[in-house]
């Protein structure tokens, strides 16, 4: 139903419920719902100790003796992801590129959630977990052959544990959930984490993950990252109750945490981790956040969000906050910044080289892999393929 | 004993014990398949003798049944996965096409996807809507999957077997109206390749070509043709993708004529493909057009109608004649 309709048909009925017209198209959230995050450092980077928020003290113990020396390695996460991120976008404006889906604004979610995984553990990410694929060791520059066009996903999946990127919306929650089946069947005590965002909570395959992990008991989490808006749709064309809550219907828990603080991120995620290892099944962990930039580098945000929602979240950068606790507790000084923006230009500039160094694919590529065993078709079809190209070069060579 | 009399559904049975019982990553997942053995007892007794970590019941989630099969073969399992009926895989077919077929491809062959989504499908058997149809063309669009169908018990129980071992996703369409079709098959017998077709009865005059449950159906009618002094060569495809068009090309060089018969709908159907490539590949053998018979471009109608829509012997036989005709 448009507003349009809406308005139309409610002002014939009663001029007194006009200025209600137009609201009917989104479903309001209840009063009273919006919950409280789990937060361990706040925007002005003030670590939250001895909380008095009970939330907050049942994961404080996960980072109650992190070191200045993780401290510093989680920032350094955040800043090279950052740069690494800006620099694919900067390639895709120079057209080196077809496409770039930026994580910026989203480093602490996944800086967080990925610091806190094992390196036994498996990861099943979307297409913007670029800060994951970080933390998981895979070379960022091989994160940009799908972008460029040279292939569909450039890494063995199971060289870090982290699998391809996923572009179906939702898929990979299943495949998440199924490999934890295999987890579980095997005995181990590895955990499984499936990426998806607050657009995806729409899709059957995430509410079938839901109910194939809580009915067989599989070790994963579902690590939502609910950063407002699925392209141009904002969350509440998704739900009408706070995403966390799902998981409560399917008999699981689910915890809201503040997307842009990488302590709390680390520290919900362990204890979601541990969950899984100990035979406690799965967890929904919604972080929530905020895309600060478009959805991918074909969308156009000023169509349809406001300027002012965006500064409002660059107050809370996941970034700053962790800088300025730093600063704050002398856990930094000048030097270590200076080094580490020395080290994000280098990595800026072997990305930007490494890309522009990356060659096409051969042409017989098309048919590469297609099958693990062959297909009698795919053989005829290359050697069609073949002696066509090599029409050409009789024609050249007369 | 290694030859014995047994039904497809009963052969399935014995290919899919042998295959728990020798590989332990072989898992069966499905809606029903555990205590009742599924709707058709094709899993009959197997979670009894293989336990509840094998033989898998699932929720009733056909998307979450693949895609979680898909999970547990990239931890290392090999799933046979059992769609209740033809008609229900679509909540599947976003897993099927979007993510089983295309993810070796995505890996640039890292990864393997050996699982195995068995669909009992076809009509013939009077049931309601959705459990009647026949798919197969739909997926044997999709690059990356192989389709088979086995048409009697010996094939149904090797075939399986293949299917299982493949490193490949299959879809092994079952053709349930002749699940229960009794011959003779030999345990220890050493199959032939999966995707090659074989002559079931030789002929000179024309080829009928089939799959699954019509290949019964064109034998017999290759016997009312003998009756006219007709000799019908009847080819079993047993594979969709690949399909062995070399064994197709052989038969039409020899008879002349090909009349391809399958339940589904003719429109964009797999004997449209193979009409087209034996045009192509046999255009100076062939005396008459390649024809079909199959289905209408219509939903499979109700049970009281299905005889009228399904290819019969008379149908069979009328395009026989027109072929000869030419």
């Amino acid at each position: 139903m448009t507003v349009e309709s809406t308005a139309a048909r409610t002002s014939r009925r009663s001029a007194s419920t006009k200025s209600t017209a137009g609201k009917r198209t989104t479903a309001k959230k209840p009063p009273g719902t919006e919950p409280e995050l789990v937060q361990l450092l706040t925007p002005e980077g003030k670590r939250v100790k001895n909380a008095r928020n009970s939330k907050n003290a049942e994961y404080e113990s996960y980072v109650a003796d992190i070191t200045p020396d993780e401290l510093r390695g989680l920032y350094r996460d955040m800043v090279l992801t950052r740069r690494f991120d800006a620099e694919a976008t900067s390639l895709q404006r120079q057209g080196e590129l077809g496409l770039w889906a930026s994580l910026l604004g989203q480093e602490a979610a996944q800086i967080g959630s990925g610091r806190a995984l094992r390196d036994d553990d498996y990861v099943f990410p979307t297409y913007r977990e670029h800060g994951v694929a970080w933390c998981r060791g895979v070379d960022p520059t091989n994160l940009l052959g799908m972008f460029r066009g040279v292939n569909n996903g450039g890494w063995d999946p199971n060289g870090n544990n982290f699998h391809l990127y996923t572009i179906v919306i939702g898929s990979q929650a299943l495949h998440a959930t199924g490999y934890a089946m295999g987890v579980a069947k095997d005995g181990a005590d590895s955990a499984v984490i499936a990426y998806f965002g607050d657009g995806a909570s729409s899709q059957g395959d995430v509410a079938e993950s839901f109910t194939f992990s809580a009915v067989y008991n599989a070790p994963v989490v579902f690590f939502c990252q609910n950063n407002q808006w699925a392209i141009s749709e904002p969350t509440e064309k998704q739900t009408r109750v706070p995403l966390y809550q799902r998981a409560q219907g399917y008999g699981f828990p689910g915890v809201r945490v503040d997307g842009n603080d990488v302590l709390a991120c680390l520290a919900v995620t362990k204890w979601a981790l541990e969950r899984a290892r100990g035979g406690e099944g799965p967890t929904l962990v919604e972080a929530y956040t905020y895309r600060m930039g478009a959805h991918t580098t074909s969308d156009d945000p000023t169509k349809y969000r406001a300027d002012e929602e965006r500064e409002a979240w660059e107050a809370k950068d996941p970034i700053l906050r962790l800088r300025r606790y730093l600063e704050d507790s002398n856990h930094a000084d000048e030097s270590f910044f200076a080094e580490l923006e020395a080290e994000s230009e280098a990595l800026g500039r072997r990305v930007r080289e490494a890309v522009r160094a990356m060659p096409d694919p051969d042409h017989f590529a098309i048919f590469e892999n297609v099958y693990a065993d062959g297909h009698a078709l795919v053989d005829e079809e290359r050697a069609q393929f073949a002696a066509y190209q090599a029409s050409f070069a009789d024609v050249e060579g007369a | 004993m290694a030859a014995e009399k047994m039904a497809v559904a009963k052969a399935i049975n014995e290919s899919l014990r042998r295959a728990l019982d020798s590989d332990p990553k072989v898992l069966i997942m499905g809606e029903d398949v555990g205590k009742l053995g599924g709707v058709f007892r094709v899993t009959d007794g197997l979670q009894k003798d293989f336990g509840e970590s094998r033989v898998i019941d699932t929720p009733l989630a056909e998307s979450g049944i693949v895609g979680t099969a898909i999970g547990l073969a990239l931890r290392g399992y090999r799933p046979v996965v059992e769609i209740q009926f033809d008609g229900f895989v679509f909540p599947a077919y976003d897993q099927i096409v979007t993510q089983l077929a295309k993810m070796h491809a995505r890996s640039l062959g890292k990864v393997k996807l050996p699982v195995v989504v068995r669909i009992p499908y076809g009509g013939g058997i009077g049931a309601v809507e959705h459990h009647s149809e026949s798919p197969e063309a739909l997926f044997a669009h999709v690059a990356g999957l192989k389709i088979v169908s086995p048409s009697n018990a010996s094939d149904a129980y090797w075939m399986m077997q293949q299917a299982i071992q493949s490193d490949d996703p299959v879809i092994f369409f079952e053709p349930k109206r002749r699940y229960w079709d009794k011959a003779e098959v030999n345990t220890e017998a050493i199959p032939g390749p999966l995707h090659k077709a074989r002559v079931v009865r030789e002929g000179t005059d024309l080829t009928l070509a089939a799959y699954g449950p019509m290949v019964k159906l064109c034998q017999e009618a290759a016997d009312a043709a003998a009756e006219e002094g007709k000799s019908l060569e009847v080819l079993d495809l047993r594979s969709v993708s690949p399909l062995d068009f070399d064994s197709v090309q052989a038969s039409v060089e020899k008879t002349r004529r090909l009349v391809v018969v399958h339940e589904a709908p003719v429109f964009f159907g797999s004997g449209a493909e193979i009409a087209a490539r034996i045009t192509e590949r046999c255009f100076y053998h062939l005396e008459a057009p390649v024809l079909r018979v199959g289905g209408y471009h219509a939903p499979y109608p109700p049970a009281r109608l299905e005889e009228e829509y399904l290819p019969g012997l008379d149908r069979v036989l009328d395009a026989v004649d027109r072929a000869l005709a030419y």
